[in-house]
């Protein structure tokens, strides 16, 4: 499954990109899945996933928890508590 | 009537004043959040979402709408870089009574910190550079409003 990622603030800045498309295996089927994935996947998903409970994330605009199920996501953004204000 | 704004530009507090009083209103609240200059802060900078940040303001904004009898809503947020002492957001709130104003003035301002995507991040004086941390205190005052 094809899946655009973006990122925010300190998650972006340890990835190194603002966005990405990648190709997910079958069983990365929800967020927490997904965190563990990237937090595998190489140095930079290593040091930004590191702590998955200090990441929020949105699928397709809309505001999700943790065990948010991915199934017909376009795009996931992942980012630290907002802090505007 | 409901105006929400994202914004690199200065916020012109007093034209906005303006725009959002032109009917003359019985009561007005309103909160201007400010660049504080601490610890030799030289530069705040403000990420956001290109969609999702002003969809946020306006979920609250209308949100507010529902909850208390208002005449006008303004909600402004500025993003990018901003120097000690702009204005980071301003949030105007009008109703024929003042209790309403006032609550969903401090409605707006309390969940905003933590419901809209928004991060900042200061630079320092000395070269220091650092994302703010979420304040537990905020999600404390945010959730009073359920």
């Amino acid at each position: 499954m094809a899946l655009n990622i973006a990122y925010f603030a300190w998650v972006r800045e340890r990835m190194g990109a603002a966005e990405e498309v990648v190709e997910l295996p079958a069983d990365v089927n929800d967020l927490t899945a997904l965190l563990a994935w990237l937090a595998a996947r190489d140095a930079r998903g290593a040091s930004a996933f590191a702590e998955p409970q200090r990441i929020r994330a949105a699928i397709d605009g809309v505001m999700m928890g943790p065990g948010a199920p991915l199934i017909g996501a376009r795009e996931v953004a992942l980012f630290p508590p907002v802090t505007g204000g | 009537m409901i105006r929400v704004a994202v914004q690199a530009a200065a916020i012109d507090v007093g034209a906005e004043f303006g725009r959002h009083d032109a009917g003359g209103h019985g009561a007005s609240a309103s909160f201007v959040g400010r660049v504080r200059g601490d610890g030799g802060l030289t530069e705040l900078f403000l990420e956001h979402h290109p969609v999702m940040t002003e969809a946020g303001l306006s979920d609250l904004a209308h949100a507010a709408a529902d909850r208390w009898q208002l005449a006008a809503l303004t909600l402004i947020h500025r993003v990018g870089a901003m120097a000690p002492g702009d204005t980071i957001v301003l949030v105007l709130a009008s109703s024929p009574h003042r209790s309403e104003a006032l609550a969903a003035c401090e409605f707006l301002i309390d969940r905003l910190k933590t419901d809209v995507m928004l991060w900042k991040r200061e630079t320092f004086g000395d070269g220091r550079v650092a994302w703010v941390e979420a304040r537990a205190g905020d999600a404390v005052r945010a959730e009073r409003w359920g």
